[in-house]
């Protein structure tokens, strides 16, 4: 069996409010701060501060960073899709959050405006998330930052990264979010991810109502974010840029797009821990090794702004707004030549020792999860410290390292830890999978198979299926099949089709998919693949061209996605229904190829035959008929006469000639 | 006398005589395109790029039939097949039906005329003496009609056409009913139906000069600048042409309440923005062409096809049918998007030339290259495509052969039109001043 350890590391900032606290290690003070902070000013209502009044903070802290996964684009999509009713519960359950402050903004309004508004404190916390996958893998999640950042007319930026506040405010954006994703997450055998993300770049933003012309907009801040990260998002234009129903909703407010061709490598690193306030100097950064990191099996790094905010995030100019900012980087290291033994030192580098928690953080922990009971020995520490946190609806036991506490890194001032574990015996299987493929063969024609595995044992639910293909590959949208299966009879209730055109937009495909319990449903269409002009093929046309994965998304019941096979884990309990999405792999598809040495022969070859059929028209349409009469003719040469001796002379010839019937010379002028 | 003095006269007991093969005819063209529906061909056929293009292949266009939504076909017939979808193929073998009775009542129409003129110019003894045997007799003419509407049904190409519902073959009947209606003196239906089969593709327009020296010839009006009935003519006829092309269009945008259809339509024709490969030279030329100079090219390629239309009216003015012929053949080799079915139509006229085939220079070279090129399409299409073994420049040469033979073939059979002109006028035994037995030559 293969040995894989998930890593994830996520910085979070939140913009502390307090004014006298420096960085306050004891939690207690914090929170009380916090507390009355929002009682004086009420700006903050971010739930994670909220329910920071036990000492147990970690947990409630830790619960809700994971709870507002940013929604990929497909959950705006669901809406339209489905229902009135549904598209109501959709938006309460999942888009509006914080929604019980209306009173609040209103009264806070005003006194923030009476007095200046006091030097905010922005706050950040970093985390390192280290999970044993099932087929033995370990999952790093190198948990990133949050920050929130009020950005005043006049921005103060104290941990916010200046480059990325200034693209905030210059282009109006109210939630961005990208992510440079290098390999595959096999959910199968690695199970639900933390937060999703497609193979190669993906970006998506919503930009504020004051914005006119979105998609100039969308435009410059593909290039600048290209520059920011050195991406090739600057590839990003209307042909992979999906759009959705036009002006109904807000949704002209949205753009996405995903480049499964970009490949990520250091240059994206690099730009990426740039914005961490301690860079990569101290912290937790400090293992950010990008040697280690681009040998692993799944490297994904992503950062996502969001604006936080009492109501709904409407009034996104005004001042009452925060904004987080959530960096996450998630690592599948491949350990299996070390066995089913990993430790800090042997997953990142011997050199890079963590010795200090990023003085500037509010929160600095490793999480190291110990549910299914691996031996786990902290190197430097007698007793580690076992609590228990709740992550990403599965009920985890994780073993809490604090690093703000001196006390973790015991005598040898720098902390490591070893872990074993035997092979896992039942995994929480995800409920919701997806896959992809593309079946025929030639380079003529093609058919996209789609396979969507519900594995709930007795309950049906809907997905939505959106599929962006780019124009290239005419997708035939009247042999869309999905074979109905013995329960439903349909199993396809809503299609939404956005036809391609040329050069300018691709196809976007949105299906509502009932699936049955326990089975798969297979979804296919087939498609033309078009010749390109010779200049719109990529430096290497016969790799193929990739295809974007199409997002697989559901709203599922708790009930749904309790799991009767493994009873003892119970998703989500705190909400009736929560929204899920998976993405499927990327397809790389070859298109018929020009010879690309040709163009000057062809040009030639086809202006020759050209050249050919006006030729003998022009001849046909331009003279006429004469008995071929031997000798010169005189008056031809008449005509030249003045211009010509030689001329003159062949008349003479030909008179001296003519008597003598000479036919040996025919010349023709 | 070599040649009978009365002509194929419609009397009643021929009509029935003419009647039966005609039907038979029809009912071996449907039997074979039912049987090809049938088969596992029906399949394979609409895939084939020789016969379908993206402007009328059905699997684009049923597709958009479904989705309602806007692509490359017209608006009008997109909204036809609302209601015919069903039948599909039974419009289809209807279609190519009544485009090979309308050609077989052209045709015979015509051929009276024809007659009728050879009549008066030898009883006013115009003819060279020399030139009897240039004259056609009834006997070889009876048959003229039927054979033409044999060359359509039959024509392997058609039947391609036909069975991969290609709406070439609806196109192909709109312009067949303008010719019948122009040959039969409908000034009005013949400018409808131009009207109808340009607003399918551009291309048709340049008919508009062919039937109008026609109608003009029928009225006995001749063209002349300074004639007002002239004048009358021509402006009554452009009108309605005009009108029924502007009430199509109208109609079009009350289906669609929107103008887009004319830039998904006639754009796609005019600025060839998709390249997928076919028999004719813009696929290959504008997939390698260099950016900056594809907007020149494209307008010298497209004007190229309306070029030849003011020259080929000047030089056969007399002869419009074949002017109709020789730009029908012009548009299916010059166009942006041609598939069979487009040669099926001019092809289906070359037995109507049967009295020029002593004139034909090498009719048997490029009968041998259309054969050979038609038989080379599929292999190499395959080598490239599904094999792997050749590349697109093995096809693309095909193309080029096959266009070039065409090319060839039309030439010819101007030139051998305008040479039996010239025999009809100066003799057929020319002489040179000596004596002796001369040449003719184009000079």
């Amino acid at each position: 069996m293969l040995a894989f350890i998930l890593c994830e590391l996520v910085y979070v900032f939140v913009t502390a409010d307090v004014q006298e606290t420096n960085q306050v290690k004891d939690a207690e003070g914090q929170t009380h701060a916090v507390e009355e902070e929002r009682q004086w000013e009420a700006t903050e209502v971010e739930t994670n501060l909220s329910l920071t009044d036990t000492p147990s903070d970690n947990e409630a802290d830790h619960v809700q960073t994971y709870d507002i996964p940013p929604p990929p684009p497909a959950k705006y999509k669901i809406q339209e899709a489905a229902e009135e009713e549904r598209r109501d519960s959709l938006e309460t359950n999942i888009v509006d959050v914080p929604s019980d402050k209306v009173a609040h903004v209103s009264d806070t309004k005003k006194t923030l405006d009476d007095p200046p508004p006091p030097p905010e404190k922005d706050r950040f916390q970093e985390e390192l998330v280290i999970r044993p996958l099932h087929s033995g893998d370990t999952y790093a999640r190198n948990k990133g930052k949050e920050f929130d950042l009020k950005l005043y007319l006049v921005s103060h930026y104290q941990l916010f990264p200046k480059s990325l506040g200034q693209v905030i405010l210059k282009f109006s954006v109210s939630e961005l979010h990208i992510s440079f994703t290098q390999g595959y997450w096999r959910t199968m055998q690695w199970g639900q991810p933390f937060l999703l993300s497609p193979p190669g770049a993906e970006l998506w933003v919503w930009f504020q109502d004051t914005v006119t012309d979105v998609d100039i907009a969308w435009k410059e801040l593909t290039n600048v974010l290209s520059g920011i990260f050195c991406a090739s998002l600057n590839f990003i234009d209307s042909t992979n840029t999906p759009l959705g129903v036009g002006n109904v909703t807000d949704q002209r407010f949205l753009r996405s797009a995903v480049l499964p061709r970009e490949i990520v490598c250091t240059e994206n690193l690099t730009p990426w821990k740039k914005l961490l306030p301690c860079g990569a100097k101290t912290g937790l950064a400090v293992l950010m090794n990008s040697e280690k990191f681009f040998h692993s099996s799944f490297y994904s790094q992503a950062l996502h702004i969001t604006p936080v905010c009492q109501v709904r995030c409407m009034y996104i100019q005004s001042s009452d707004v925060s904004w987080e900012l959530r960096q996450t980087l998630n690592v599948v290291f491949d350990l299996h030549s070390s066995g089913q033994e990993w430790s800090l030192f042997k997953m990142f580098s011997r050199t890079l020792l963590l010795t200090e928690a990023c003085p500037l953080a509010f929160s600095s922990k490793v999480y190291v999860d110990v549910t299914d009971n691996p031996q786990v020995s902290n190197l430097t520490l007698a007793t580690p410290l076992l609590s228990q946190a709740v992550v990403l609806e599965d009920r985890r036991t994780y073993s809490v390292y604090d690093l703000t506490n001196q006390a973790t890194f015991g005598q040898t001032r720098s902390l490591n830890m070893l872990l074993r574990w035997r092979a896992a015996e039942n995994m929480l299987r995800p409920l919701l999978h997806g896959e992809r493929y593309v079946a025929g063969y030639g380079l003529q024609k093609g058919e996209i198979h789609t396979l969507v595995y519900n594995h709930h044992t007795y309950r049906a639910f809907p997905v939505l299926l959106l599929d962006t293909v780019p124009w290239y590959l005419r997708l035939y949208i009247h042999t869309l099949t999905a074979p109905a299966s013995v329960a439903t009879t349909n199993p396809v209730s809503y299609i939404h089709y956005q036809p391609s055109k040329d050069r300018l937009q691709p196809h976007l495909l949105e299906m509502l998919v009932q699936l049955p319990p326990n089975s798969v449903t297979e979804v296919t269409v087939q498609f033309e693949r078009a010749l390109l002009k010779w200049t719109e093929y990529t430096p290497d046309p016969n790799h193929g061209f990739y295809v974007g994965s199409s997002v697989i998304s559901a709203l599922m019941h708790s009930v749904v996605a309790m799991d009767t096979n493994s009873t003892q884990e119970r998703r989500f309990s705190a909400e009736s229904s929560y929204f899920m999405w998976v993405y499927t792999e990327p397809l790389l598809v070859n298109l018929p190829t020009p010879d690309f040495s040709m163009p000057y022969n062809v040009i030639c070859l086809t202006c020759t035959v050209m050249a050919v059929g006006y030729g003998s028209l022009y001849k046909l349409l331009t003279r006429t008929f004469q008995v071929e009469e031997l000798g010169i003719r005189p008056f031809q040469c008449l005509l030249r006469r003045k211009q010509s001796i030689f001329c003159r002379f062949q008349w003479g010839e030909f008179t001296a000639r003519r008597g003598s019937r000479s036919q040996q010379a025919v010349i023709y002028l | 006398k070599h040649w009978s003095p009365h002509g194929p006269s419609p009397c009643p007991d021929e009509l029935r005589l003419m009647a039966a093969p005609l039907t038979l005819l029809l009912i071996v063209a449907v039997t074979i395109r039912a049987v090809l529906f049938r088969s596992s061909l029906a399949e394979l056929i609409p895939e084939r790029v020789e016969v379908v293009s993206p402007l009328n292949a059905w699997k684009r266009g049923s597709g958009i039939i479904m989705m309602s939504s806007y692509l490359f076909q017209t608006p009008l017939i997109i909204y036809f097949f609302h209601f015919v979808i069903d039948y599909a193929e039974i419009v289809f073998m209807m279609a190519d039906a009544l485009t090979a009775v309308a050609l077989y009542l052209a045709v015979k129409d015509y051929n009276k005329t024809v007659f009728r003129k050879q009549k008066y110019a030898l009883e006013a003894e115009r003819y060279p003496l020399d030139c009897l045997e240039l004259i056609r007799t009834p006997k070889e003419m009876y048959y003229i009609p039927l054979k033409v509407a044999m060359f359509y049904l039959l024509n392997p190409f058609t039947i391609l056409s036909c069975v991969a519902k290609s709406t070439c073959g609806l196109n192909n009947a709109v312009i067949a009913l303008f010719i019948l209606c122009t040959v039969k003196g409908s000034s009005l239906m013949s400018a409808i139906f131009l009207a109808l089969a340009t607003y399918q593709s551009i291309y048709p327009l340049t008919l508009f000069a062919p039937a109008l020296l026609y109608l003009l010839q029928r009225l006995y009006i001749p063209v002349n600048w300074q004639r007002s009935s002239f004048w009358l003519f021509t402006t009554q006829y452009t009108f309605m042409y005009l009108g029924s092309l502007c009430v199509m269009v109208c109609l079009s945008f009350f289906l669609l309440s929107s103008w887009d259809f004319l830039s998904s339509v006639y754009g796609f024709i005019l600025s060839v923005p998709d390249l997928t490969p076919n028999i004719g030279l813009f696929w290959y030329f504008f997939a390698e062409m260099f950016e900056h100079f594809r907007l020149f090219f494209i307008c010298v390629f497209q004007i190229n096809v309306f070029f030849y239309t003011i020259p080929l009216s000047i030089k056969l003015k007399e002869h419009p049918i074949f002017l109709i012929f020789m730009q029908i053949a012009i548009i299916s080799i010059f166009k942006s998007y041609p598939t069979v079915g487009d040669i099926a139509l001019y092809m289906a006229f070359l037995p109507a030339w049967n009295h020029l085939y002593r004139f034909l220079r090498n009719i048997f070279l490029v009968s041998v290259v259309l054969l050979a090129c038609s038989a080379l399409f599929p292999v190499l299409w395959h080598l490239w495509i599904y094999a792997g073994s050749a590349n697109s420049n093995f096809y693309y040469a095909i193309t080029l052969l096959f266009n070039v033979a065409q090319i060839l073939l039309v030439s010819d059979y101007f030139y051998a039109y305008l040479r039996r002109e010239h025999h009809l006028t100066h003799g057929l035994y020319l002489k040179r001043k000596d004596g002796s037995e001369a040449t003719l030559v184009l000079k």
